[in-house]
């Protein structure tokens, strides 16, 4: 049986991977990121992600993809907020842009893999989570299981679709397409344990800088999903990007609400038999 | 830029959530699933009823129960392969057996159920002339019992399949919803029997009716008073409407088991609405945890309070 749960040193490993790459994954420093949304463009080109369905103009801010999903595997969010900030990144009239490019977590425990009854959704050697189309049948399943509201069931397709972290990129050696594209290198692809440094060091920086508001999201092993493939170092809390504060991976509990289904069965198998016995 | 900023149009983001949008993606189910939730159900606890009419000699409960049975199974299996995204593929879900997934392991039991019941409701109705039917008047017995055995399992994992989700109104009801589910269960195919069988041999189905219906009104309301916030998703909206009726419905229906035992009238309206509140809940549920993804709130408020409270030294 898999890990299910906490720290996990060897993601594809656990998957049943020998002799693989160490994991990989993205640091994205939306202390940088200008919202130029290259990262969307060059993903939907390198993985034929079509355009949305209708041209859904959003209207409330510069983010007029809204959120992550079948067709957005790279999403840029823009908030706006009264204020000051001193980065050197766009200001307007005392007001702050944050910007951050949102991604798959590619979690050390995803819930989508868990549940996924077909096999389809799998660990790969750079222990990134992909989803088989040739295998997908359009459960859904995946879709609920996710605690970030990435993977979703692309309409007229009717298989689940998200970021592949450019597996077949990666395994001709090439970086993923979004991080190539990355004017700024906001989005970072690199070795895991790597990223997780100079993360650190980048927050220390920001605060040593007086950006007090700084932290990492996703980085923390000990987390609810055992740590992101994919994490962020944000400027303030998650929520405000769209970002669940406390995520945690459903297959936690699956042996405690496996318990209470017994319990639910017995008694129901007792209802049964109760009512027939004692009668003629 | 020291200028004031002019007030800008709403929506603006606020502190708490990302311009009100949502976090979490809608389940890509439709009515289907709550339809098959209900179907599963009166399956399997038509199966436990046949089972126990074939032991104990009522034969028109157990022929009759057989067919429910049957008849529910073949709604539940074109339900669930009708909302698949791709429905010719369905037999992907025969390539792995994943206990991680309740749908895999649903999948299992579903499958180990089925020729048992299949067997025992076609020697029901193939001519008696037949070889084969006086074959499979002798297997039928224990082929029933072969499902009977995977029949709680039928009723119950149901709830596991949506609990162990990120659904905030699932997942929070995972202690509440299995006998919610089983309840529910019992309720239907008990009520269903009732209404098709006279009631000097509907004794068993009335008190299976009668149990099941008063753990599903019970486990109902205790759900809605544990959940914590997340009970607004249960009380308020179209899942409230849905549960309201769902509840109106099965205590009248359980009203009516108790009452008019006698009575075929009254045994065939008391059974009708046991399985009317069964459907109603079931889609009441799933409507619950359709809301609780559409706002953000429900996943925030109930992360931020757990981390509050982690970050609260506990007192020596």
């Amino acid at each position: 049986m898999n890990s299910l749960f906490g720290p996990l040193d060897d993601v594809a490993g656990d998957a049943g991977h020998v002799d693989h790459p160490p994991r990989v994954g993205f640091f994205t420093d939306t202390s940088v990121c200008i919202g130029c949304k290259a990262c969307e463009v060059a993903c939907k080109q390198w993985n034929g992600v079509p355009a949305a369905e209708h041209l859904d103009l959003l209207g409330m801010s510069h983010d007029n993809t809204g959120d992550l999903g079948a067709n957005a595997w790279r999403h840029v969010a823009f908030v706006e907020q009264s204020k000051p900030v001193d980065l050197g990144m766009p200001a307007v009239d005392g007001l702050r842009w944050l910007m951050a490019s949102d991604v798959c977590k590619h979690c050390t425990h995803a819930g989508c893999l868990d549940v996924c009854p077909t096999g389809a959704l799998f660990r790969t050697e750079f222990g990134s989570v992909v989803v088989q189309q040739d295998i997908c049948n359009g459960c859904g399943y995946c879709v609920s299981a996710c605690p970030y509201g990435v993977i979703e069931r692309r309409p007229g397709d009717g298989r689940a679709q998200k970021c592949t972290l450019c597996y077949d990129r990666l395994s001709g050696g090439l970086e993923p397409a979004c991080a190539k594209a990355c004017p700024t290198d906001s989005i970072q692809f690199g070795e895991l344990d790597e990223l997780r440094e100079r993360a650190a060091a980048r927050v220390e920086t920001l605060h040593e800088r007086g950006e007090t508001s700084a932290r990492l999201y996703g980085d923390d092993s000990r987390d609810g999903v055992g740590g992101n493939g994919a994490f962020f170092l944000l400027l303030d809390e998650p929520e405000v990007y769209g970002l669940p504060p406390d995520p945690v991976v459903p297959t936690r509990d699956a042996v405690r609400m496996w318990k209470f289904v017994g319990a639910a069965a017995g008694a129901f198998l007792a209802a049964a038999v109760g009512s027939f016995l004692g009668r003629r | 830029m020291s200028r004031r900023a002019e007030p800008l149009p709403p929506p603006r983001p606020d502190d708490h959530s990302y311009y009100g949008r949502p976090i979490l993606k809608p389940p890509a189910w439709d009515w289907r699933i709550p339809a098959y939730l209900f179907a599963g159900g009166l399956s399997g606890g038509s199966t436990l009823l046949s089972v126990g009419a074939d032991l104990t000699g009522r034969g028109r409960l157990r022929r009759r129960a057989r067919f429910t049975a049957v008849a529910g199974l073949g709604a539940s299996m074109y339900f669930l392969v009708s909302d698949l995204g791709k429905p010719l593929r369905f037999h992907h879900m025969l390539r792995v057996a994943k206990p991680t997934s309740p749908m895999s392991v649903g999948t299992w039991i579903l499958s180990a159920y089925s020729p048992g019941i299949g067997l025992a409701a076609a020697a029901e109705v193939l001519p008696a002339r037949w070889r084969l039917t006086r074959l499979l008047r002798r297997v039928a017995r224990p082929a029933s019992l072969s499902s009977a055995a995977l029949a709680p399992a039928l009723a119950g994992y149901t709830a596991v399949l949506l609990s162990q989700t990120a659904v905030p109104a699932w997942n929070t009801a995972h202690p509440y919803l299995p006998f919610v589910f089983t309840g529910s269960a019992a309720a239907s195919s008990g009520g269903v029997a009732m209404a098709l069988v006279p009631p000097a041999e509907a004794g068993p189905a009335r008190a299976f009716a009668a149990v099941g219906a008063a753990a599903e009104l019970v486990a109902s309301r205790v759900l809605e008073h544990r959940v914590g916030m997340v009970a607004e998703a249960y009380t308020t909206g179209r899942a409230h409407t849905l549960r309201r009726w769902s509840e109106y419905l099965t205590a009248g229906g359980l009203a009516g088991t108790l009452l008019g035992r006698r009575s075929r009238v009254a045994a065939v309206v008391a059974g009708l609405a046991l399985a009317a509140g069964s459907v109603l809940q079931r889609f009441g549920v799933f409507e619950a945890g359709v809301a609780s993804t559409r706002d953000p709130r429900y996943v925030v408020t109930p992360q931020r309070e757990r981390l509050a409270a982690a970050e609260v030294p506990t007192p020596r």
